[in-house]
């Protein structure tokens, strides 16, 4: 459908010769990150659990703006390390129930004004990867996670990288477009857990 | 209203399913057949001539930017710097700023209901219906000569690329990359002109999948909601200034709608 909406605009452009020229990503100055900022408080409003303090920048997200999504690895590797230093890795297996993490997996709700803080909370992974094979309607902002143990085994190590990853992905990658939903308090632990078992479980049917 | 707008959802009830089986063609099929479009301008024209407020007059004196209650390409020529209230402002901020103005009503009266739903849609989305209308065919041409709307359009880039809350979204995040799409919609790269050009000269538009007609700040208002940010305020110069850019990227489109989306 996208195509065919697409094709007279193509047409359209081709024969114009006066079309603006958008500047791709701008880089904005620390000053102008400041300024957006204050517009932002000015300009929106707590709403639900939608809070005020969503506006102000952490780390991770001023040096995302301030090198448009591309810091060099000198900026990015020592506040990827912060970020992996302040996750809590839980001690023993990560591996929780696959079927519960289907469910997380599948819903994309939590953390909107929208939403009810604790209730049915997810993690919205459909939206941006193939995941199960059941499901086909999944997302491509992020990598195809099909067969994701069943190449890499289930190891401590792999269980301590996927359930890190989905604590915090900028601790692995400082602007990772995927959200921290362990760090951003949308996951607790056993979702998580329940999530490591849905990508590395032999029995999940990511695996068959 | 009511009424006019119950008969628009009836004629529309069966189309999800069909929008299941997709054909970009059965939605063109209906728009000509059902036309709902037409009847929320309907309901929007009587909005424009209703009397009310403290002042008890409509809104026909509201100057759009083409002088007071000229309609015929007023859409197309928005957001636009006003003299009058020395800001930008896109239709929706404009025809807020009539009702208080004109009509003597408070802002919080204005606003309460500005984003409606499939029962009853709001009076200010069958306005924006009934006043873009008078702009299909022409060509999008918002204004960027002025030092506000230069700086709007700024603001507005800034905030397309700006990333915050809790899920460190931005715009770009889901309307950055060529391909790409979350479940199954397709998510356009509308900072490319010729991306932004088709699908920004349809809004305000009749949505199939909810039923429901709507506008370019309830738009900026769902998608700050999928990204966990607090909520913009209606006609901020945030919001404004977001549009802008939008609208600046797709100017000289022919203006296409109001349309029938998804
Ligand atoms: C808004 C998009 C988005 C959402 C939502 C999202 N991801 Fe991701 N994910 C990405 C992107 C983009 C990457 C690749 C870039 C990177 O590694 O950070 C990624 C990478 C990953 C990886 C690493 C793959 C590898 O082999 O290194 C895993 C595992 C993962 N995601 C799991 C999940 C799970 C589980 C969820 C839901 C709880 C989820 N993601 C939600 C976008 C997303
Ligand atoms: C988490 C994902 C996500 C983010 C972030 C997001 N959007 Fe969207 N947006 C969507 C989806 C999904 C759709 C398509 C909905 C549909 O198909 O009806 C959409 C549709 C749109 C459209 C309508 C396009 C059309 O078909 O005419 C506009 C305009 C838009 N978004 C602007 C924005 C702006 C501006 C921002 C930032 C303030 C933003 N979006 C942030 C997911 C997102």
């Amino acid at each position: 459908m996208r195509r065919l909406l697409l094709l007279p605009a193509v047409v359209a452009v081709a024969a114009c010769t006066t079309a603006p020229s958008v500047s791709e990503h701008p880089k904005p100055s620390p000053r102008e990150l400041e300024e957006v900022t204050a517009v932002l408080k000015r300009d929106f409003r707590a709403r639900g659990q939608a809070t005020m303090d969503r506006v102000e920048l952490d780390e991770v997200q001023r040096l995302c703006n301030l090198h448009a999504d591309n810091p060099p690895a000198e900026l990015a590797r020592p506040i990827e390390e912060t970020q992996l230093k302040a996750i809590p890795f839980p001690a023993g297996s990560m591996m929780g129930d696959w079927k519960n993490g289907e469910k997380i997996a599948q819903s994309g709700r939590g953390a909107m004004w929208s939403d009810k803080p604790g209730v049915q909370e997810g993690g919205s992974c459909y939206n941006c990867h193939q995941i199960s094979p059941k499901e086909t309607a999944f997302g491509t902002i992020g990598p195809s996670l099909a067969g994701y143990g069943k190449t890499r085994g289930n190891r401590p190590e792999i269980q301590r990288y996927v359930y890190g990853k989905i604590y915090n992905s900028k601790a692995y990658n400082a602007c990772s477009q995927m959200p921290r939903l362990g760090h951003s308090k949308t996951l607790n632990e056993q979702q998580i857990k329940d999530l490591v078992a849905l990508l590395l479980d032999p029995a999940s049917p990511v695996n068959q | 209203m009511r009424t006019v707008i119950g008969s628009a959802a009836l004629a529309l009830a069966f189309a999800p399913a069909l929008a299941q089986q997709s054909p970009y063609a059965e939605y063109q099929r209906m728009a000509r057949e059902s036309a709902p479009v037409e009847l929320f301008e309907l309901a929007g024209e009587e909005a424009w001539k209703k009397k009310q407020g403290p002042k008890n007059v409509s809104l026909e004196q509201c100057d759009l930017g083409q002088g007071p209650g000229v309609l015929k390409g007023a859409y197309a020529s928005l957001p636009r710097y006003f003299k009058d209230t020395d800001r930008v402002m896109d239709l929706e901020t404009r025809l807020l700023h009539c009702m208080m103005t004109l009509q003597g009503r408070s802002r919080e009266e204005a606003t309460k209901r500005v984003f409606g739903n499939a029962d009853n849609a709001s009076e200010m989305e069958v306005l924006s219906a009934y006043i873009a209308g008078h702009s299909h065919g022409m060509p999008m041409r918002p204004g960027t000569s002025h030092a506000k709307e230069k700086a709007a359009y700024q603001l507005g880039q800034k905030l397309f690329f700006h990333r915050a809350g809790s899920w460190d979204f931005s715009c770009a995040s889901c309307h950055g990359e060529e391909d790409k799409r979350i479940r199954m919609s397709g998510l356009p790269v509308l900072y490319k002109p010729q991306v932004a050009r088709p699908l920004i000269a349809t809004w305000p538009a009749y949505r199939v999948s909810n039923s429901q007609f709507k506008t370019m700040q309830w738009r900026m208002n769902d998608c700050y909601r999928q990204m966990r940010m607090p909520e913009p305020m209606f006609g901020s110069e945030a919001m404004v200034s977001l549009v802008h850019f939008l609208t600046v990227t797709a100017q000289g489109e022919p203006y296409r709608g109001p349309a029938i989306k998804r």
